[in-house]
């Protein structure tokens, strides 16, 4: 009996993610998801720019590449083009979807669009070498803050989740991380949930997935797991920001 | 029997896409052409369309890449300044080989600039706009009737040759009523096999693209797409010409100032002035040969532009030093008057 | 006896799998390079193996089927 295998809807070639780099877990979470959910024919996903611009090579539904910051936008187009039959998910990096683009997260938040976004928060710019992100923690030594983020110079990280769930736009909104056996399970039911919440015409739902960047954060693939749950964590607690249909049912 | 409705143009652009097949439309308010996403707003929901404003310029040719990388016909407008915020999507469509249209009602720049018209973004729409080597198919409309069927004709020419159209209007061209006919025959948009519209578990999936970082592929595609484009040049040129056939003086305008220019063109003529007027309708492709056939004759040409000089670039192009060029302007939001082009068609007939 | 097949081409070497066997069946080779130019997982004591897809859950590059 076969326990695991690489989901369908993942392409069956080498990500160009570095070693350890928990893109690709999350890449296999949202197939393993496709798959479950018998969607890929009409699933169109939307690429980053970033570590995960080539996110479109990784996909086997049809797949668009958007320009930096705008995979909301162009995920609103398509789901507006034919909104009972598109799937439509974005695949955001911090500073896509935190710096440059957001404008289009949170409208797109407001207007609680029927898509699904998948958000990697590793608080670092991975694809240009390890810049800081919107996302760099107080402190953190990057590219751009060789002295440790100085809040009183660059201000204060962006906590999206938090944000967002200030609007009452939004269906759903969790943070979740990958950086272990149970959490990756639990990183799935969420994603699993933003899928099926927009199958169900629901709405809005993100689910932010707090990674790693042992690269540019300068640790071993291990320690960087740790990492996250040291630092990144008490910064970014995990859990559900908004649930709109569950507070309903309730 | 033509029914005849009398609007303003930029409700004619909207109405004109819709006819076009057009049921998706992005926009975001700025005077002088926010008429258009009024009328949307009014008419998508009682067609099943989608009109959307958004919260940026910036988004709306994002959503106009979505719907586009979907296979569907689409649009968004602005003028001026916003046409700048979508100077990167547009050249994303062009890289992604998507077919979409936009129309630049323009007001006078640069910055903010005024809300008067103008015909300032000539070289932004012509010579590319955003970074990278591409081209827009751009139409400018001299009538209002023309901002309908130029406006149909865009959505044509992008789904034939998978790139985006412009409509180069202006502020007095968007605002001003006159009566228009709305009995287009529509070419269909053709099949898209290479939309991004889900797989149907039918085909290997869809990829819609404009990132190539191996150098000899992203050139091969830069090449293959110039060949597009240079079948555009051959195929798609179109101008009008008034009074060439024996002309010693020609002028040359589009647009609104081609308005005035023929009016100017009228009182010379009237004065025993032997002046000719090429008004191009396409900007790009610009129509170069008729200028080329003129310089054989004629011994001066003018360009009379709502600009500092931006299309008497390629007039002069087009001479080929063959005979001298000069500009009749006004700037800002300021339209030339009969007079002032009149005395510029005498100065030069006199042999000044 | 559970069964683990690796994809050992497109492995990166980051060890998130060792780490997390409960039953220490996967090591890196000491002395292979891949394609890649990484050193590969290798089942050392695949006997061991109970089939739990830890190794396969955490794996970011998704070369590891497990079978039971």
């Amino acid at each position: 009996m076969v326990v695991f295998d690489k989901p369908k809807s993942l392409a069956d070639i080498s990500m160009h993610y570095c070693p350890g780099c928990t893109h690709g877990i999350v890449h296999r979470l949202v197939a393993e998801v496709i798959d479950e959910l018998g969607i890929e024919g009409r699933t169109i996903g939307i690429a980053p720019v970033g570590c995960s611009v080539m996110a479109y090579n990784y996909f086997n539904c049809d797949m668009i590449e958007a320009a930096h910051g705008r995979a909301p936008a162009v995920a609103t187009g398509v789901k507006r083009a034919n909104p009972d039959e598109h799937i439509v998910f974005t695949y955001q990096g911090d500073g896509d979807l935190a710096s440059i683009g957001m404008a289009e997260t949170v409208h797109s938040a407001a207007r609680n669009e029927n898509i699904t976004i998948i958000f990697i928060n590793n608080a670092i710019y991975g694809m240009t070498g390890g810049q800081m992100a919107p996302t760099s923690l107080p402190g953190q030594v990057t590219q751009t803050s060789p002295y440790g983020r100085d809040v009183n110079a660059c201000g204060f990280p962006v906590r999206v989740c938090e944000m967002l769930a200030t609007l009452d736009g939004p269906e759903y909104l969790e943070r979740v991380t990958v950086n272990s056996v149970k959490a990756i399970k639990n990183a799935k039911k969420a994603i699993k949930k933003a899928f099926q919440n927009q199958i169900d015409k629901k709405g809005f739902s993100l689910v932010e997935v707090l990674s790693t960047c042992p690269t540019n954060w300068g640790m071993t693939p291990k320690d960087a797991l740790k990492w996250v749950d040291e630092k990144m964590i008490p910064y970014y607690p995990l859990g559900v920001y908004k649930d709109r249909s569950a507070k309903e049912d309730k | 029997m033509a029914n005849k409705v009398l609007m303003k143009g930029n409700e004619a652009i909207a109405e004109a896409a819709i006819k076009a097949g057009c049921m998706h439309y992005f926009g975001y308010p700025i005077t002088p052409q926010t008429e258009i996403a009024a009328y949307m707003a009014k008419r998508m929901p009682k067609i099943g369309g989608t009109f959307l404003q958004a919260e940026s310029e910036i988004a709306a040719i994002n959503m106009v890449y979505g719907v586009s990388a979907a296979g569907y016909r689409v649009m968004t407008s602005s003028s001026s300044p916003g046409i700048s915020l979508k100077s990167e999507g547009i050249s994303y469509l062009a890289g992604a080989d998507l077919p979409a249209v936009i129309i630049n009602v323009q007001r006078g720049g640069p910055g903010l600039g005024g809300i008067q018209p103008s015909q300032s973004d000539y070289f932004q729409a012509t010579k590319g706009g955003g970074h990278g080597d591409f081209h827009l198919i751009v139409l400018a409309p001299g009538n209002v009737q023309e901002m309908a069927s130029l406006t149909v004709k865009a959505f044509e020419l992008a789904d034939k040759y998978r790139m985006p159209a412009m409509i180069l209007a202006d502020g007095t061209m968007g605002q001003m009523m006159e009566p228009v006919e709305f009995d287009f025959d529509v070419t269909p948009a053709p099949e898209k096999p290479w939309a991004t519209n889900g797989t149907k578990m039918q085909r290997k999936h869809n990829i819609v693209n404009s990132l190539s970082l191996v150098p000899e592929e992203l050139e091969k595609f830069n090449f293959e797409r110039f060949e597009r484009y240079a079948q555009v040049e051959e195929n798609e040129v179109m101008y009008d010409e008034y009074l060439c056939d024996d002309a010693e003086i020609l002028v040359t305008a589009y647009g609104i100032a081609s308005r005035v220019t023929k009016n100017a063109v009228d009182e010379a003529r009237k004065k025993g002035i032997k002046v000719g007027l090429i008004r191009p309708i396409t900007v790009w492709p610009f129509p170069k040969k008729p200028f080329a056939k003129m310089a054989e004759k004629v011994k001066h040409v003018i360009c009379v532009e709502l600009s500092m000089g931006q299309m008497i670039e390629d007039v002069k192009l087009a001479v080929e030093c063959k005979v001298p060029v000069t500009l009749c302007n006004r700037s800002g939001g300021m339209i030339p008057s009969t007079e002032q082009i009149l005395a510029e068609i005498e100065k030069y007939a006199k042999g000044e | 006896m559970a069964k683990l097949t690796i994809n050992v081409d497109n492995c990166k070497g980051c060890g998130l799998c060792v780490d997390v066997c409960p039953k220490k069946v996967l090591e890196l080779s000491p002395n292979k390079i891949n394609k890649k130019g990484h050193k590969p997982v290798e089942a050392v004591r695949e006997a061991d193996c109970i089939g739990c897809a830890f190794c396969a859950t955490m794996c970011p590059d998704c070369i590891i089927k497990v079978e039971r």
